[in-house]
């Protein structure tokens, strides 16, 4: 197999264990007020995501760094055309960690409420942003021999938009669902609730996504040529609909389960449609960037898979044994008895 | 102004920024990870008290060396497109490995380390932060892999209108980039030393917690003269790679304008970049130049003249950056021996001028890391890769003067607020001291959940 093929897959793995991963944190964030009554709530959810949100993050930070080192070309023309969207991507990022670690170092209302404006913000941004970047990259973006013709505006077209709610439902809930898994009692009887409304409209929002997909993007033209394909967005449509099931059941850790798979597979059925491109040109396809006119040259791809083959299963399993270690839920009682954690 | 100038104003902006940082974090997670380390070994508690301390400092400082490591990822191709496209076949594997390697083991860890006080065994506590420092310093490695590329570009051919790599184990290799990871790590040791010590110095003059700040600062001055040492001394093997494959930077770091054998070096130097000599220069130690720079004091140095002017770094910042990056270092140096000496003797408290002069030193080693990075990064002007591309070729074609002045105001307010709040919150928990009660840490963990 190429390599070029290999590190396709590898990027579209590294964006959906990405989305699954920071979706939840950027879900609890943005249901941070709604769903607490005091500050020790508020500071349960901090607690809840306080271990990993980090190492979540830096998938982010990978999937970036993979895509320079093996799609150097897609990684430069991306991030400088996309420049003002990024720059509103890191900047709302940058926000949320800090807010997140800086908000219970001093025992102070305004203080609190300044670093908890910022959770707000440092989360529903980046889940909107990513959303509209990733909707304008199936539907392609304008740009030719010549350079890009696009803008910030022109990136908050229709289908874009919807992609970037459709993420930002996505991670509501899935980060509704986190924090009833991690958390007891009230929190986690409200969470669930939430969960619940919020997967209707999630529902439809993704419905109405598969369709626009359809007018808005050439995604669907690789399903065609090879209908097996079609097992991606049914395996989408199936867990999301076991986000439902599970959440009547009473089961909400399935019901978790059920939306990292819903977030995954939302990512893999637009990035198999993309294929062979990462970014279509929306004007010329003549223009698009393919995994083979934008790669690095096989020897440089070659070494990249070994340090991937070698590391990517230590990260798994390190990661692996450290969730276990916080896989018990946080109480008011644990952020009264330790509150030196952040 | 175009978009290459405010491009690289904006570089400067941010990475300057991002390097008030990262040198603390490099040295502050092994000196937290050895205090934890002493407690794990001896139960002493004062041990413990120190972790606590130092890590609270630590952590409020890591925290902003993350978010602001994330803009330097995304800078290369939203402002270097033509760059990140000419040399990203070998630019951009450092980097990627750099995130899979070593970001992820540091923030998984911090994590544990940060949450995990009553959830893991003592010992596997300890071990985190140690793998947090390893990470760190892992990540410097990559980077100054990277960076020492483009200092001396190697293992790369000019292929498909861009520099492949040709030989990944040159990169690795490269005497350049190695030398320079540890001139800068040890740089970083430094920062960390005159940051504990300095603290200490401040609390022993108000004879606070005396105990506890004397060992910190023992500690801190031991680790800080051996970093002063090593710094010095790597930095040498440094300056030696930068006369052998930057001549034009080395000859702009003494200001030597006329190529010679056998070349001194003028204590005082006055530079006229516009007609081609130094105003005014000496007393001059004769030979000296060409003797640290190949280790020879006959060597040929080559004066600036000996390039064209458009390939010759600015050379005012490159010079007064390099000695005063030098009389630093000195000047830490014998600190960092008074302070081990003192600190020996158990004498510190009865030197309180001393213990001021430390305490407003904190600043200096960070202001030489900064020194240091003008040297290595003006120096290297007008080439972005040295010899192979240059930085006004580098930049993104598709973005606006407009933009980039968007960009740089919304860092320069972003990061402004972010560095108060830090100094604040430093400053504060820095002249609080520790805290007495570490009881709820060591409470067994609460099984019920």
């Amino acid at each position: 197999m190429e390599f070029q093929i290999i590190w396709f897959v590898l990027w579209a793995v590294l964006w959906a264990v990405y989305f699954m991963l920071d979706g939840f944190v950027l879900g609890t964030g943005m249901l941070y007020h709604y769903l607490t009554r005091n500050d020790r709530e508020k500071q349960v959810l901090i607690n809840a995501v306080g271990p990993v949100w980090n190492g979540n993050e830096v998938w982010l930070i990978t999937a970036g760094g993979a895509t320079f080192a093996a799609f150097p070309k897609t990684y430069a023309l991306m991030f400088s055309y996309l420049y003002s969207a990024l720059l509103l991507l890191l900047f709302s990022l940058i926000i949320r960690g800090v807010s997140l670690e800086f908000r219970g170092k001093i025992n102070n209302d305004s203080w609190k409420k300044a670093w908890d404006a910022g959770i707000l913000v440092g989360s529903a941004l980046p889940a909107l942003l990513l959303g509209v970047a990733f909707g304008n990259i199936f539907s392609g973006l304008p740009m030719d021999g010549t350079g890009y013709h696009g803008s910030l505006l022109s990136l908050l077209n229709p289908y874009g938009l919807l992609t970037g709610i459709l993420f930002v439902l996505l991670f509501l809930v899935h980060g509704s669902l986190y924090v009833c898994v991690k958390t007891e009692d009230d929190l986690c009887t409200k969470s669930a609730a939430t969960a619940d409304k919020l997967w209707s409209a999630e529902l439809l929002i993704a419905v109405t996504f598969l369709i626009a997909t359809a007018f808005a993007t050439k995604l669907y033209d690789n399903y065609m040529s090879t209908p097996l394909l079609l097992a991606v967005p049914l395996i989408a449509v199936a867990a999301l609909l076991g986000i439902k099931i599970f959440l009547v059941k009473g089961k909400p850790l399935m019901a978790f389960a059920s939306s990292c798979i819903t977030i995954v597979m939302v990512v893999f059925t637009g990035v198999v449609g993309l294929f062979p491109n990462l970014i279509p040109s929306s004007i010329d396809p003549g223009h698009s960037l393919t995994i083979f006119n934008s790669s690095s040259s096989s020897y440089t791809l070659k070494i990249m898979t070994v340090v991937a083959l070698v590391f990517v299963p230590i990260v798994v399993a390190y990661k692996i044994w450290v969730y276990r270690i916080f896989r018990s839920t946080v109480t008011v009682e644990d952020v009264m008895k330790n509150e030196r954690a952040y | 102004m175009d978009t290459v100038v405010l491009s690289r104003f904006q570089f400067a902006l941010t990475s300057m920024f991002h390097w008030i940082f990262v040198p603390l974090t490099l040295g502050l997670s092994i000196l937290t990870a050895y205090m934890e380390t002493q407690y794990v070994r001896t139960g002493n508690e004062l041990y413990l008290k120190m972790t606590k301390f130092w890590g609270k400092l630590f952590l409020i400082n890591f925290a902003l060396g993350v978010v602001t490591g994330i803009t330097m990822e995304f800078q290369f191709g939203m402002n270097w497109a033509e760059y990140s496209k000419y040399v990203g076949d070998i630019f951009g594997a450092p980097l990627a490995i750099e995130a899979t390697m070593a970001f992820f083991l540091e923030s998984v860890f911090i994590g544990l380390w940060i949450f995990g006080w009553n959830k893991i065994s003592k010992k596997t506590h300890a071990v985190a932060i140690w793998l947090v420092a390893l990470a760190t310093n892992l990540s410097a490695l990559w980077i100054l892999l990277a960076n020492g590329w483009m200092q001396k570009p190697v293992g790369y051919v000019l292929r498909n209108g861009r520099a492949e790599m040709v030989d990944f184990s040159a990169l690795i290799f490269n005497h350049y980039g190695l030398f320079k990871f540890g001139h800068t790590l040890t740089s970083g040791y430094v920062v960390a030393a005159f940051f504990v010590m300095g603290i200490s110095a401040y609390h022993l003059r108000r004879e606070n917690q005396t105990e506890f700040f004397k060992r910190s600062f023992m500690i801190a001055a031991i680790f800080g003269l051996a970093a002063s040492i090593l710094v010095a001394v790597i930095g040498d093997f440094s300056a030696v790679e930068v006369a052998r494959y930057q001549p034009a930077k080395f000859a702009a770091m003494e200001s030597i304008w006329e190529t010679q054998k056998g070349a001194g070096l003028n204590i005082f130097v006055i530079t006229d970049s516009k007609h081609e000599c130094n105003s005014v220069e000496g007393p001059c130690i004769p030979k000296l130049v060409s003797l640290l720079a190949f280790h020879n004091p006959n060597a040929e140095i080559k004066g600036l003249k000996a390039f064209p002017r458009d390939e010759r770094p600015p050379v005012l910042p490159t010079l007064l950056g390099f000695r005063f990056m030098l009389l630093f270092g000195g000047i830490m140096l014998v600190l960092a021996l008074m302070g081990v000496i003192y600190s020996m003797r158990g004498s510190l408290e009865k030197h309180p001028l001393f213990l001021t002069i430390m305490l407003f030193s904190i600043p200096m080693p960070y202001i030489a890391g900064q020194l240091g990075w003008i040297v290595s990064e003006v120096g290297r002007q007008p080439w972005i890769v040295y010899g192979v591309l240059k930085t006004s070729q580098a930049v993104s074609l598709s973005i606006s003067t407009g933009q980039v002045y968007a960009s740089i105001l919304g860092f320069t307010l972003l990061y402004g607020g972010l560095g108060v709040i830090d100094i604040y919150l430093l400053t504060k928990f820095a002249k609080k001291g520790p805290e007495d009660d570490l009881s709820a840490l060591l409470k067994p963990a609460s099984k019920e959940a």
